[in-house]
């Protein structure tokens, strides 16, 4: 199983905890699917005196490791105010740093990240950036302490899946060492199995499972797909070919 | 049984249970710290949309079904319902999320633009697609309560007095000192004045993030709601969510751009951990809460299963033990 800043976790499926139909639901969801970590928004449910400490309190029930997000930021400093508060709602030094850019489309303020990485990394954090499969960008996260990466599937919401096969591929065999998580964008479980086939450490995904009609069934085959793929990543798959490859020799044929 | 009964609260819940206890011979008080229905409750704040077939695409079957009883029993309540039906549309992009809710919605049937025209001449204007849900109905909350409280006090039911009988606990969110479990899931809407768009019912435009729906309450008036936030926050309506509900309105038809803001109102629902309602007893009092987003919807079921069982000794659908507490 991955290690994320020293601590191994239970499974290599991550899931949002935003959307869901019910909080039963999503804990049922979570006990099901196996989950090993959670992820959860901070900034617009604070309120004024945090109050949103009863959503919290269901969270921590869930018994899995939690990571408090920063989503909904739109600056670097509006992002290291959530992570300080994170820090102190759920007692830990990690936080999902996202700093959008893009209101609409939620993509990803790249400098804003680099910016808001540098404080929080300095600052004693652990930060587990959302990112692009820049690779460029990526190496500049490490540099400044980042020991995971999250870069996107596609942008959130999308159920895309992996947009950009060759660019995460790439980042793969760039960062051998590096626990990677594929983060937003996935649809199906087909693609979660994809993203741990090319060897990725973990996937993290909400709105697949929260937004389907059926969240707890959804949840659970997202958490087959991920061990089917994790497995065959481990399994050392055949490469592909152009011809079909008889297994007996076919006789009385030209070779073509 | 007691046919004496005290209820704390006169929100939807609090006079609906009266109404429904008073209606079958019962003596009720109601007990509410400013005695008639306002801002003071969340269901002030609420849409009033009787619409069971589109919340069951995200809420559970229960709720369908317990909130197809809630139109007549309104209007057998003296409330003023308007059978119009639900119209959803969603924005070019999100057409995925229209057919979504199509799939989901078995009753929902599609409106071609000719359709769409016939029925809201200016959504005409903006969508060549929609879902029409033609059972469903609205009721303007406040309206409904204030005239709810007024026929119930012509018929002798009591607001204010001492604690009498059995009693019955129906103070939503205010609950929570008791009940541990309950959760506040804060909501911000707007009221605004546009005599440039005229709508006859209720519609839904489906978004991702920004879901929205508006209200039609008549003299060019309409209620845009509503955020869904899990905080138990009570006040304090951000720009943001002002914003988005803004803007998604905006989207739905320009004209919205000219209204003039009437008011922005935000407080929280009350809601269990699977967002369906409970009754429950802790010691000598019946707890009747988590009505969610379904104030209007499913307090009617909520006031006769109460009553029910009360009246009657039958054991609720939505009846509630703690087992921790065993």
């Amino acid at each position: 199983m991955p290690t994320f800043y020293g601590t191994e976790v239970t499974s290599r499926l991550m899931l949002g905890t935003a959307q869901y139909p019910s909080p039963a639901i999503l804990a049922e969801a979570f006990r099901l699917s196996g989950a090993g970590i959670a992820t959860v928004s901070v900034r617009r449910e604070a309120g004024g005196d945090q109050t949103g400490q009863d959503f919290w309190a269901l969270i921590r029930d869930l018994g899995v490791a939690v990571l408090p997000n920063t989503a909904g930021c739109y600056s670097a400093r509006e992002a290291v105010t959530t992570a300080q508060m994170a820090r102190e709602l759920f007692d830990t030094n990690w936080i999902k740093l996202e700093v959008i850019g893009h209101a609409d489309t939620l993509q990803p303020d790249l400098f804003g990240l680099v910016e808001a990485a540098a404080q929080l990394a300095e600052d004693g954090f652990e930060v587990f950036p959302y990112c692009t499969e820049d690779l460029v960008l990526c190496e500049r996260l490490v540099e400044i302490g980042c020991k995971v990466l999250m870069p996107w599937g596609a942008p959130i919401g999308t159920g895309l899946g992996l947009n950009n096969i060759y660019g995460l591929r790439s980042l793969r065999a760039h960062f051998p060492d590096i626990p990677l998580v594929v983060d937003a964008g996935l649809g199906l479980p087909s693609h979660a199995a994809q993203a741990m086939e090319m060897g990725y450490d973990a996937v993290l995904l909400n709105t697949a499972v929260a937004k389907a009609g059926n969240p707890v069934a959804m949840a659970r085959a997202f958490a087959l797909a991920v061990e089917a793929g994790a497995l065959a990543a481990g399994a050392d798959p055949m490469d592909a070919r152009d011809m079909a490859a008889p297994s007996t020799p076919v006789f009385g044929k030209a070779i073509l | 049984m007691s046919d004496l009964f005290t209820i704390i609260g006169g929100g939807v819940c609090g006079l609906a249970m009266a109404a429904e206890l008073s209606s079958r011979g019962a003596h009720v008080m109601v007990i509410d710290p400013k005695g008639a229905p306002g801002d003071h409750a969340c269901s002030w704040w609420a849409g009033g949309m009787l619409a069971p077939d589109c919340e069951g695409v995200s809420a559970e079957p229960e709720i369908v079904r317990q909130g197809g009883k809630a139109a007549s029993w309104w209007e057998s309540h003296g409330g003023i319902v308007h059978h119009a039906g639900t119209i959803v549309v969603a924005l070019n992009r999100d057409q995925s999320d229209l057919a979504t809710f199509a799939r989901r919605a078995p009753t929902a049937t599609s409106l071609s633009k000719t359709q769409i025209a016939e029925h809201e001449p200016h959504l005409a204007e903006r969508f060549s697609k929609a879902l029409f849900l033609a059972d469903e109905g609205h009721l303007d909350p406040r309206a409904t309560l204030t005239a709810l409280h007024a026929r119930l006090d012509q018929k002798g039911v009591r607001f204010g007095g001492d604690i009498k009988g059995q009693v019955i606990d129906c103070r939503g969110l205010a609950a929570r000192d008791t009940l541990t479990d309950l959760r506040g899931v804060k909501g911000e809407m707007l009221v605004v004045r546009c005599p440039d768009v005229t709508l006859s019912r209720p519609v839904r435009l489906l978004h991702p993030r920004f879901p929205l729906y508006i209200v039609p309450r008549g003299d060019d008036v309409f209620m845009l709601g509503a955020t869904q936030i899990e905080t138990s926050e009570r006040g304090r309506a951000t720009l943001r969510s002002v914003m988005e509900l803004m803007n998604a309105a905006y989207a739905l038809h320009p004209a919205f751009g000219e209204a003039e803001l009437l008011e922005i109102g935000v407080d929280a629902r009350p809601a269990f951990p699977d967002n369906q309602p409970r009754i429950r007893r802790i010691g000598d009092v019946i707890y009747a809460n988590g009505l969610f987003r379904h104030g209007f919807l499913l307090a009617p079921a909520l006031a006769q299963m109460t009553a029910d069982l009360l009246l009657k000794g039958k054991i609720p659908e939505v009846w509630y033990e703690d087992h921790r507490e065993r």
